[in-house]
């Protein structure tokens, strides 16, 4: 069984997830909610799976090295961390209607790497750049980081979603959907929590990556586009983090803040590289 | 008049150790920053960029300093305010952190009580006395051993967990200090230079970014420098081969430095960096007379045309390192070459170092097989002086402790108060209320059976 089967039956799965997800909020069945739970398992089963297996046919290759190396790799691996971290939210909190808000962003994710053209899912041997431990560090960090972030942003969807219908109906009894979404209060929690998570995996990110480029380049920081734009998405989770110690970025501003982050964060991942030039070309040079 | 000036000198300090100032030097530093990546830096700035912009607009970007903007004053002035707010705010707030880490009210009256937002009382029908010491012990199995005082009969036992949890936050903030230093004193000490050596040259001294020469102490030598690809023509590896060469004296033999792999002696670290080609290759050729059979040895000096006999010559127009890239299912090295006859001339045609059968009828009356190539290569090496970079890495891992310390851990204190046939048990965290709260309450269970 190769590793590229695999990657298509965890996105199935993932699919799958997001569906009995959607099923759930409309049905409000806790037993579907459990299903959608497993079906995110599995697919997270089979990926982690198929992740093993990339990295043994790399060594079969004759490369042996991480599949972490270009964007095909990064976006899958990234669509594992982030249901890593939705598996361990749902774990220790139980809420299972977070996971059609959190199951989307892997399952675009999975999908936009299934799609992409044949050469650029090929393992290719790591150029002279990326020869080096800290590319399992750095990636590792960096991606945990984002998961925990993306987490914060569906999170605070639903938060926004909630205190709409809260407002509109006034103090009737919430129903309908939204009567399974945790409380606003819980969700404004969760929201500064995975960011409490994502923000010092960010920073071990930027670390590993300073120390990286002093090893291979001599410099540890150059402005370079993809440097900035990481240290933007710090500067804004550090104003978020410092905002709620005021008090008065909670809820409402804190869930909007939460959202810009993660914004910041995807234009770090990806817009830098598709839109501006710089050191991180995905494995191009 | 000495009124006004302690007003101001007051609002001033408000304001610089303000949290709203916080907010905004974080949020206006994330918006600023986003100009540097859009608008390509460097002096000058890369021409592409400057023919696609008006003059009025250059003018503009110029004077606002956007072309080396994280090196521009209002941006290094944000720096500086942030770091400012920073101690402020530490200091604003450190006396009463620090307090509360070393001077601890260990007696639980009704004033503290009644500001604890987690107090739970039961009846008990054993004295005080006899009940104070296997409460003392449960504590101090369950959580940790308390400190017992004796008052009007009462006893009062106090226990805490992690005070110093509460310096973590300025661990935190002192470390972005410690980093800014460390880049000032690689910025005031240190220097970033390049230097190209050709195989088997040396230099001692390196041209600093500013264009400056810098004289080493010790010259470095470039052995040998290769480079090699994958099959899909993709760079495997740079590779120079160094010495250096101190007082006349041999101090490092041969060692290899590559991508990733750097070289440091006295504090200068050389990092592979670029390569490029030091004279033009040469070319060798075993050239057979089809007909005489006889097998002659020819060198080709770059694109010269040579002489294979009176009036014909060969001449190497292209070379790849690697054909696969151009014809895949090949390896290794080809090179294109044309002849010239007195009339005629072919049309040029590939010759491939590891196939000789490869184009073998080409080539007229002769056989003409590819014997190798060399090329002398110069190096290209990334020089870096950097003493405060140590000083960094201590304020990065300063930054990552600072941030667990303050982010996962608390400080817990529990405070229970024996007599007048009560216990009153209360407690407080720093943080993470709905975690303590539940070990607040298990402990309650466990002290309740005794």
């Amino acid at each position: 069984m190769s590793s590229s089967l695999l990657f298509n039956i965890a996105t199935f799965s993932y699919f799958a997830a997001t569906v009995i997800f959607f099923a759930y909020l409309a049905s409000r069945n806790k037993t579907i909610g459990l299903a959608g739970t497993l079906a995110a398992v599995f697919g997270f089963l089979v990926q982690t799976v198929a992740f093993g297996l990339r990295w043994k046919e790399s060594y079969d290759m004759g490369h042996g090295h991480a599949p972490l190396s270009n964007l095909y790799e990064s976006v899958v691996f990234f669509a594992w961390t982030i249901v890593l971290i939705f598996l361990l939210v749902d774990v220790k909190y139980r809420y299972r209607a977070i996971g059609a808000f959190v199951l989307p962003f892997a399952l675009l994710g999975m999908a936009w790497a299934q799609l992409m053209a044949d050469p650029l899912k090929e393992i290719q041997p790591l150029v002279p750049a990326l020869q080096s431990n800290w590319l399992l560090y750095h990636v590792v960090t960096c991606f945990l980081g984002y998961a925990a972030f993306a987490v914060a942003c569906g999170v605070s969807i639903m938060y926004l979603i909630k205190v709409k219908q809260e407002n509109s109906a006034g103090t009737s009894p919430a129903g309908g959907v939204l009567s399974i979404f945790p409380s606003s209060r819980v969700l404004d929690d969760l929201n500064y929590r995975a960011i409490m998570v994502g923000f010092p995996l960010l920073t071990l990110g930027i670390i590993t990556g300073a120390a990286w480029a002093n090893y291979a380049w001599g410099s540890y920081w150059s402005w370079d586009p993809k440097e900035t734009w990481s240290l933007i998405v710090w500067f804004i989770y550090a104003a978020f983090l410092h905002a709620r110690i005021t008090r008065g970025w909670v809820g409402r501003r804190a869930a909007i803040l939460s959202i810009i982050g993660f914004i910041a964060t995807i234009f770090c991942y990806l817009g830098v590289n598709l839109l501006l030039s710089g050191l991180h070309s995905y494995g191009g040079g | 008049m000495k009124n006004q000036t302690n007003d101001f000198v007051t609002s001033l300090w408000r304001f610089f150790s303000s949290l709203k100032l916080t907010i905004f030097l974080l949020i206006g530093l994330a918006v600023v920053s986003i100009i540097g990546t859009v608008i390509p830096q460097g002096t000058p700035p890369p021409m592409e960029y400057l023919q696609t912009i008006s003059e009025t607009k250059f003018e503009l970007y110029s004077k606002l300093g956007f072309f080396n903007m994280y090196h521009s004053w209002w941006f290094i002035l944000l720096l500086y305010l942030l770091t400012l707010n920073l101690v402020a705010c530490s200091l604003r707030r450190l006396p009463h952190d620090w307090k509360l880490v070393n001077r601890q009210v260990t007696v639980l009256d009704e004033q503290l009580e009644k500001s604890l937002p987690n107090v739970q009382f039961w009846k008990v029908s054993q004295s005080a006395a006899n009940l104070k010491d296997p409460v003392a012990a449960m504590l101090g199995q369950e959580f940790a051993t308390p400190l017992v005082t004796k008052v009007n009969e009462e006893y009062h036992l106090f226990a805490q967990k992690g005070r110093f949890s509460r310096l973590g936050v300025y661990i935190l903030h002192f470390s972005i200090i410690i980093v800014f230093i460390g880049a000032m004193i690689g910025s005031f000490f240190g220097y970033k230079a390049f230097v190209q050596i050709a195989e088997g040259e040396a230099a001692s001294a390196v041209t600093s970014t500013s264009g400056e020469p810098i004289n080493l102490g010790f010259a470095v030598r470039c052995d040998s420098f290769s480079l090699s690809f994958y099959d899909s023509g993709a760079p495997k590896e740079y590779r120079s081969v160094l010495s250096v060469i101190e007082n006349g004296r041999l101090t490092v033999d041969h060692q290899a430095v590559i991508v990733n792999s750097p070289l440091t002696y006295r504090g200068i670290t050389f990092y592979q960096s670029s390569y490029s080609q030091a004279g033009p290759p040469t070319f060798r050729f075993a050239v057979r007379d089809r007909k005489s059979g006889a097998t002659t040895l020819v060198t080709a000096t770059g694109n010269r045309p040579v002489e294979l006999s009176e009036g014909e010559t060969l001449t190497v127009l292209g070379y790849v390192p690697n054909f696969g890239t151009i014809f895949p299912g090949y390896t290794g090295p080809a090179v294109q070459v044309q002849m010239t006859g007195e009339n005629v001339t072919t049309e040029p045609f590939a010759l491939l170092e590891k196939y000789p059968a490869f184009n073998a009828d080409k080539g007229g009356a002769y056989f003409i097989s590819f014997a190798g190539s060399n090329q002398k290569w110069r190096t290209g090496l990334q020089v870096t002086k950097d003493p405060g970079v140590w000083v960094v890495w201590l304020g990065c891992f300063l930054l990552v402790t600072g941030i667990f310390v303050s982010f996962f851990l608390s400080h817990r204190r529990i405070w229970v108060r024996i007599g007048g046939g009560r216990i009153v048990v209360a407690g407080s965290t720093s943080k993470n209320q709905a975690v303590f709260r539940s070990s607040f309450d298990d402990l309650i269970e466990k002290l309740k059976k005794i």
